[in-house]
């Protein structure tokens, strides 16, 4: 298993042949997958109207939330014309973006209070039903993937 | 009628999308194999076909679910079902939590673990391993993740092994990407019984 290759272990800093890496390497199949996950939802073949750079903006964004500064800046070097998105004080209004964000903004953080009126409100905003799935699918992979890195953080303190 | 399920239960309600599924009949080749139709399995969920809107996204989801939740070794399925159902009522997702409650109670042969998590939060009285992985899972699932130190020492001196504090963080975090897609693209409804 090439551990530098993978987000999950490179960002969470696990060593190769480390303790860590031996108890992660049990679960190789779910980090390859994760590592295919990533590519589904930042680099995919169908973008909808989401193209990489934007869903890297976003990505960094998310991470920022979530107060992962490595992570964040591992997904900004990506975001070309949109790497100032990433930055959570943004609102995206200059670049028309400001009702994607807010959605991606609360999906994130306050998960527990979307309704159906911001689901709707993005397709007032024009964002098809196709789209909505594919931004709700990066920001739902994302939340898994920070976790996972925090968590092997932590293992990573204790196993050290 | 149908009305939303607002409060946690283990009685698992219907899941009705927000977005327009993708349907069956126009589904693209790519699709129909991410949505394992086949002419003997023909039915598929409102849900999956929901996130067939986004097939690179679903095809591989759907087997990292599965071997998060049910591979082999490590933690036991009904603890993997303990850091979901964590996750799910942080996020408020009544259908994840329902599901996962469900499966919990089953595979424990125990319904009072669930019941009392439903009743009391993380106030609930717990066997000491039973609320080092709740604990760990409902912080680590909160946005910005506040597990720390403590929680995973708390979960070492339960008695957990690495590999499955290892496969506590899989499946609890998993379900910070499922409730987002189940809280966030649908509402969990119950047909109204007429008295």
């Amino acid at each position: 298993m090439n551990l530098s290759s993978m987000t999950i272990l490179s960002k969470a800093g696990v060593a190769q042949n480390s303790a860590l890496s031996q108890v992660v390497s049990t679960r190789s199949n779910i980090l390859e997958m994760s590592q295919t996950a990533e590519e589904a939802v930042l680099r995919p073949k169908k973008c909808g109207v989401f193209g990489h750079d934007v869903r890297a903006a976003i990505a960094a964004r998310v991470a920022q939330l979530a107060e992962d500064e490595t992570l964040a800046a591992f997904y900004a070097v990506d975001a070309g014309q949109y790497a100032v998105l990433a930055d959570p004080q943004e609102t995206g209004e200059s670049q028309g973006l400001a009702a994607i964000l807010a959605f991606v903004d609360k999906v994130s953080n306050c998960t527990h209070e979307v309704t159906a009126e911001d689901v709707s409100g993005l397709k007032t905003a024009g964002i098809s039903d196709a789209d909505i799935v594919r931004l709700c699918e990066l920001v739902a992979f994302l939340a898994y993937q920070i976790r996972v890195i925090a968590g092997l953080r932590l293992m990573q303190r204790e196993t050290a | 009628m149908t009305h939303i399920v607002r409060k946690f239960t283990r009685k698992v309600p219907q899941w009705q999308p927000r977005v327009v599924p993708v349907k069956l009949e126009d589904a693209t080749p790519q699709q129909l194999s991410a949505l394992r139709v086949t002419p003997s399995n023909t039915k598929v969920s409102a849900y999956v076909l929901t996130l067939a809107h986004d097939v690179e996204s679903l095809s591989v989801r759907s087997p990292l679910f599965n071997a998060i939740m049910y591979d082999r070794g490590g933690l036991s399925r009904e603890e993997r079902e303990l850091g979901a159902l964590a996750a799910s009522m942080v996020n408020h997702c009544v259908y994840c939590a329902a599901v996962h409650a469900d499966r919990h109670a089953k595979l424990a042969n125990d319904e009072t673990v669930t019941d009392e998590l439903f009743a009391n939060g993380s106030e609930a009285d717990l066997s000491p391993r039973n609320r080092a992985i709740f604990e760990f899972s409902r912080k680590a699932a909160e946005s910005p993740p506040s597990a720390g130190p403590e929680d995973m020492e708390a979960l070492s001196n339960a008695g957990l092994s690495d590999e499955e504090i290892f496969d506590l963080i899989l499946s609890s975090s998993l379900f910070g990407w499922a409730n987002r897609l189940m809280h966030v693209l649908g509402d969990p409804v119950r047909r109204e019984v007429k008295a």
